[in-house]
C-alpha cells in the first residue's frame, strides 16, 4: 500500500536492544503507536517489555510510553532510553535526562527550543506537527503527528515496514476510509522523512523461534484466563487500574453464554459475586486497593462460609485514593489479612505479563478446590504494559464451565470436619435435609454454633485446608547462583528488573541468585531451605519498608521464619524498579558485612 | 425461560448444566418438609406468622423443592432461611438483595426468596434496594418492619417514629423516618405492597402475588418486636382497637404511581395490600436477550474455537 522509500543513510548498525521513550500528552496517541511496535515486536520473534506513564487527570497531561525491544530475553522496560521522542518542550525538558549518554534525541523543530548539547547527545529536529499537516492536507491539524513519529522510527529501526502497515490498515480499516488514507499518508511521510546522515539501526534477527507469538497487555490477558478457566459470572464497581477487565467481560462473556454485572457499588459488587458463586458458578469480582478495602467484610465472609470466588486486585499507588495512574505493590498485607477474624484465604501474584493467564486459570482451580477466596494481587504496571508472549494451548489450558447440581445422599454436610467444603448449589435435590450456608459459626450442617470447641475445630478446618495446599506447592526454583552472596526474593511484576539484577550483579562477580513468589499466601512450605546457602536475603518489594525497617513481604518472612538475614529492598516512588536502584541496593547490603 | 445459563453451543455431546435429576416420585411440599429448626425469636414475635404464611403460600404454589432459595443479610428477621427446610444463605448486614441478584442473574431456574428487616433494608442496604428496584431483578423480598432493632437490643431504626425512645434517643427520635412506599415507589420496584403480620390471610394472598410478579417485587411486613416496640402495631390491629384497612383495588389504579404515592402519604397506621404493581421486562431478561442475540451471530461456534480466535487476533 505504501510507496514511500526509506532515506538513503550513510551507515547501519546492528542491535540487539533498544529503549525507546516517546514523551508527550495522553491525547497525542503516543500509547497506539507505542502497541502498534510492541505488537510488530511479537510478530517478528522479538521482545519487548513497555512502560507507560498516564496521568490521572480526566483529559490530557504529560506522558510516556517506553518500548524496550530486544532480539533475545527482555525483562524490563528499560532504565536509560536510546532513544528519546519528544512532541513538546515539557516533554524535551523532563525526558532528555532519562536519555543515554550518546543516544539519539528526535524533537518537533516546531515546539521544542533551547537544546541542551551534552553527554554527546544527537539533536534531530524534525517538525512533526508541520510535516503531519503537510501530508495529510486538509484541517488535519496535528491528528496524525504520532503516526508521523511511527514512520519515523520505522525507518530509523529498519523494521518491518509492510507489517507495521498491516497492522495500521486492521485497527483504522474498521473506520471512516479517509481515517486509514490518513493514517497512512502519515506513516509515509514520517517513513521517508530525511532525517541526515545519521546511523540507522537494524536488530539482530530474533530468537523467539515459535509461530504463535502474541502481544497484548496483563489486563488483557487475564481476562481471556479468567473466561479459559471456566468464570462466566461475576459483579465489579469501575475504578482504575481495574476497569478494562470488568469493560471486557461485560462485552465478552455473553459470547460465551455468562453475564457481567455492572454493580452500584464494591459492596454489591463482591456480594453479587458471591451469589452466582453460591448459584455454584465459577465466579469473579475485582477491583484496585480502595475497593478491595470495601471488599472486606464479605470476603470475610467467603472464607467463614467457605465459598469459591477470585478476587483481582490491580494494585495502585496507596494509602486512599493515592496514585491511582501509578504502580505500588503495597496491598500485600490487606490481601492477606485485610479482613476481620482470623479467615484464611488465598492470594497470588502473577510475574509478568504472560503469567497474567496462568494465574488466572491456577486461581480458578484453586478456588473450587479449597472453596475460598483466592486473591489475585496484580498491579498498574502489569495492567497496561504489553509484553510478546507465546499463545496460550487452549486445547492443554480450558476448562469447560460447570454447575454440579448431582443429587446430594441424605449423609450430605456443607460444612464436613474431616473434608473440604464443597457446596451443594440451589437446584440441588437433597435426600437429607437441605444445606444452609453461612457466616456465624455454624456447626457441620450449616446449623449455627457458639459451641467452643466447634469454633475451635471449624478454625482449624478454615485453615488446615490452607497448610495442606502450602505443603503441596512447590519451591520455587532459584536463577542464578544457588549459593554464595545473596538471594534476591521479589513477587509480582518486579521478576523481570530482578532477574536483570541478577545477570548484572553475576557479571560483575558477585554470587546472586533470585526466587520468585508466585504464592503468597499460603507460601510453599520450608521457604527457608531457599536462603539457607546465601549469607543475605533481600526481599524486593514496591512498598513501603514502614516502622521497623521492612516492607510486607520482608516482614511476613521475618515472623514465619525468624530468620534475621531476611533485608528489605522497598521503594514508593510509583514507578518500576530501575535495574540500577536493585544492583545499589544489593551492594549496600553486601557491603554491610 | 431459559433452563441452561451457559450456552450447550458446539460441545460434541452438549450436557445441559442444569439438569433435574430423575425422582422416582415428586414430593409434595407440605408445611413438614418445608420445616427446619425451630425459631430462635421471642415468643410473641410477629415473625412467627410470616414463617406460618410463607408456608402456606408455599404449599399453594407446589414449587419443586430444590428450586427454592432463601436469602438473609442480618437482624432477628434474618434468621429466616433456619427456619425453612430449603437451599438458604445466611449473609452479612445489608447485602442479602446484591447476594440474591447474583443468584437470580445466574440462576433462572431457581425462585429466590429474600427476608430481612428494616435496619437491614433501609438502612445499611439502602443503596442495594434502590438499585435492585430499578434494574427490576426477578426476585421477592419480604421486609419484616418492626420499627426499631432488635437483635441488637432497641436502637433506633429508619423506621421508627419520631418521639420512639430507644437506646440511642433517649429523649425520643428526632429523624423524620422512611416512608418504605414512597422510597419503593421513587427507586423503580415493580410491585410494592403492604402487609401487616396479625392478618395471616391478607399476607398469604398478597405474597403469593408478589411472588407471581414477573420482577421485583417488594412487601413491607409489619410486625412487632414484642420485646423492644410492644404495641407498635395496635393501631392498625383490629383486635387491639387498631382499624385494618385494606386499599380497595376497584378504586386504587395500581398501576398509576401518583395514587400510589397519594396513599403512601396517609397518615399512620394508612392502608394495606397492594401499591403499585406495573410490568416492565427485568434485568433478568434483558439480560439473557443480549446473550441469545449474541450466540445468534456466532452461529454454534464452540465456546473454546471462541476464545482462540480471540487469542489469533493478538499475534
Amino acid at each position: 500500500m505504501s510507496t514511500a522509500t526509506a532515506p538513503s543513510t550513510s551507515s547501519s548498525t546492528t542491535l540487539r536492544n533498544a529503549v525507546i521513550r516517546l514523551a508527550g500528552n495522553s491525547q497525542d496517541g503516543i500509547q497506539s503507536i507505542g502497541g502498534i511496535l510492541a505488537r510488530l515486536a511479537g510478530r517478528t520473534q522479538q521482545d519487548v517489555v513497555t512502560y507507560m506513564t498516564i496521568p490521572s487527570t480526566i483529559s490530557g497531561g504529560p506522558s510516556i510510553f517506553q518500548l524496550h525491544l530486544g532480539s533475545g530475553e527482555v525483562l524490563h522496560a528499560g532504565d536509560d532510553s536510546d532513544v528519546l521522542v519528544a512532541f513538546y518542550q515539557h516533554s524535551y525538558d523532563s525526558h532528555i535526562s532519562a536519555l543515554r549518554e550518546g543516544g539519539i534525541c528526535f524533537y518537533d523543530s516546531g515546539e521544542v527550543t533551547g537544546l541542551k548539547n551534552e553527554r554527546g547527545i544527537h539533536h534531530i529536529g524534525i517538525p512533526f506537527t508541520a510535516a503531519t499537516v503537510e501530508a495529510i492536507g486538509g484541517s488535519a491539524r496535528d491528528r496524525g503527528k504520532n503516526i508521523f513519529v511511527l514512520g519515523l522510527l520505522c525507518a530509523v529501526f529498519q523494521l518491518d515496514k509492510e507489517k507495521v502497515t498491516g497492522i495500521l490498515s486492521r485497527q483504522f480499516g474498521k473506520k471512516d476510509e479517509s481515517v486509514l488514507r490518513n493514517a497512512l499518508l502519515a506513516f509515509d511521510a514520517g517513513f521517508a522523512y530525511p532525517i541526515g546522515d545519521i546511523t540507522t539501526f537494524n536488530f539482530e534477527e530474533g530468537e523467539h523461534k515459535d509461530a504463535n507469538r502474541i502481544s497484548t497487555d496483563g489486563n488483557t490477558i487475564m481476562t481471556l484466563g479468567l473466561i479459559a478457566a471456566g468464570v462466566r459470572y461475576g459483579s465489579a464497581y469501575p475504578i482504575t487500574p481495574w476497569s478494562s477487565i470488568m469493560e471486557t467481560l461485560r462485552s465478552e462473556l455473553p459470547r460465551y453464554g455468562g453475564l457481567y454485572v455492572q454493580a452500584e457499588d464494591e459492596l454489591a459488587a463482591v456480594s453479587m459475586t458471591i451469589g452466582a458463586a453460591y448459584a455454584g458458578h465459577l465466579a469473579v469480582t475485582g477491583s484496585a486497593g480502595p475497593g478491595l478495602s470495601l471488599k472486606m467484610e464479605a470476603l470475610s465472609y467467603a472464607s467463614m462460609a467457605e465459598i469459591p470466588l477470585i478476587v483481582i486486585n490491580v494494585q495502585r499507588g496507596g494509602p486512599s485514593t493515592g496514585l491511582p495512574t501509578s504502580v505500588e505493590q503495597s496491598d500485600l498485607m490487606q490481601a492477606i489479612y485485610g479482613s476481620h477474624g482470623d479467615c484464611p484465604r488465598i492470594v497470588l501474584a502473577p510475574k509478568d505479563v504472560e503469567d497474567c493467564f496462568y494465574i488466572a486459570l491456577e486461581a480458578g482451580k484453586l478456588a473450587r478446590q479449597y472453596s475460598c477466596p483466592v486473591i489475585i494481587l496484580s498491579d498498574q504496571a502489569l495492567s497496561s504494559r504489553i509484553e510478546a508472549f507465546t499463545e496460550p494451548d487452549l486445547d492443554k489450558h480450558w476448562v469447560e464451565p460447570t454447575l454440579d447440581l448431582s443429587d446430594r445422599g441424605a449423609d450430605f454436610k456443607p460444612y464436613p470436619l474431616d473434608g473440604v467444603t464443597h457446596h451443594a448449589p440451589p437446584g440441588t435435590k437433597m435426600a437429607g435435609k437441605y444445606p444452609h450456608v453461612t457466616g456465624l459459626e455454624h456447626d457441620e450442617w450449616g446449623h449455627p454454633s457458639g459451641n467452643p470447641k466447634m469454633h475451635q475445630k471449624m478454625t482449624e478446618k478454615r485453615r488446615n485446608k490452607l497448610v495442606s495446599l502450602s505443603q503441596k506447592l512447590p519451591l520455587p526454583e532459584i536463577y542464578g547462583d544457588q549459593e554464595g552472596d545473596l538471594l534476591l526474593i521479589g513477587w509480582g511484576s518486579t521478576f523481570g528488573p530482578i532477574k536483570e539484577s541478577v545477570n548484572r550483579l553475576r557479571a560483575e562477580g558477585h554470587k546472586v541468585g533470585a526466587a520468585h513468589l508466585r504464592h503468597l499466601h499460603p507460601m510453599p512450605a520450608h521457604l527457608d531451605r531457599l536462603w539457607a546457602k546465601f549469607k543475605d536475603v533481600a526481599i524486593v518489594e514496591l512498598n513501603d519498608s514502614g516502622m521497623y525497617g521492612y516492607g510486607q513481604l520482608a516482614t511476613i518472612l521475618r515472623g514465619a521464619y525468624a530468620e534475621p538475614k531476611i533485608q528489605s529492598i522497598c521503594k514508593t516512588d510509583g514507578l518500576t524498579f530501575r535495574i540500577r536502584e536493585i544492583v545499589t541496593g544489593v551492594e549496600k547490603i553486601m557491603s554491610n558485612h | 425461560m431459559s433452563t441452561t445459563t451457559f450456552d450447550s453451543s458446539a460441545v460434541a455431546a452438549p450436557t445441559p448444566l442444569i439438569t433435574p435429576p430423575p425422582m422416582a416420585a415428586e414430593e409434595k411440599l407440605t408445611k413438614k418438609a418445608l420445616t427446619a429448626d425451630h425459631p430462635t425469636w421471642c415468643p410473641g414475635c410477629g415473625d412467627f406468622a410470616v414463617l406460618a404464611a410463607f408456608y402456606k403460600v408455599l404449599e399453594k404454589l407446589q414449587y419443586p423443592h430444590e428450586k427454592i432459595v432463601c436469602v438473609a443479610g442480618i437482624g432477628c428477621s434474618s434468621r429466616f432461611p433456619y427456619f425453612m427446610n430449603t437451599h438458604g444463605i445466611h449473609f452479612i448486614h445489608g447485602r442479602a438483595i446484591p447476594l440474591a441478584t447474583g443468584i437470580s442473574l445466574s440462576r433462572p431456574d431457581v425462585h429466590v426468596f429474600v427476608f430481612g428487616g428494616d435496619g437491614d433494608g433501609f438502612s445499611i442496604g439502602g443503596n442495594h434496594l434502590n438499585h435492585a428496584a430499578r434494574k427490576n431483578i426477578k426476585l421477592t423480598y419480604v421486609i419484616m418492619d418492626n420499627f426499631v432493632y432488635g437483635l441488637t437490643k432497641k436502637q433506633t431504626s429508619p423506621t421508627s417514629p419520631q418521639g420512639f425512645k430507644s437506646k440511642t434517643d433517649p429523649i425520643g427520635s428526632i429523624d423524620r423516618p422512611i416512608n418504605p412506599m414512597k422510597q419503593l415507589l421513587a427507586s423503580g420496584a415493580t410491585f410494592i405492597a403492604r402487609t401487616h403480620a396479625a392478618q395471616v390471610k391478607h399476607m398469604v394472598d398478597t405474597f403469593e402475588r408478589a411472588i407471581k410478579h414477573d420482577g421485583f417485587s417488594v412487601v413491607e411486613c409489619l410486625s412487632e418486636c414484642i420485646m423492644f416496640y410492644e404495641g407498635s402495631f395496635d393501631d392498625s390491629w383490629p383486635k387491639k382497637g387498631g382499624a385494618f384497612e385494606i386499599i380497595d383495588e376497584t378504586q386504587h389504579d395500581v398501576k398509576d404511581d401518583v395514587a400510589a404515592f397519594k396513599l403512601a402519604d396517609l397518615p399512620s397506621p394508612g392502608k394495606f395490600g397492594v401499591f403499585y404493581d406495573v410490568d416492565r421486562p427485568t434485568k433478568n431478561a434483558l439480560e439473557q436477550k443480549w446473550i441469545d442475540d449474541t450466540q445468534a451471530k456466532l452461529a454454534g461456534t464452540s465456546q473454546k474455537d471462541l476464545l482462540k480466535k480471540r487469542l489469533e487476533m493478538m499475534r
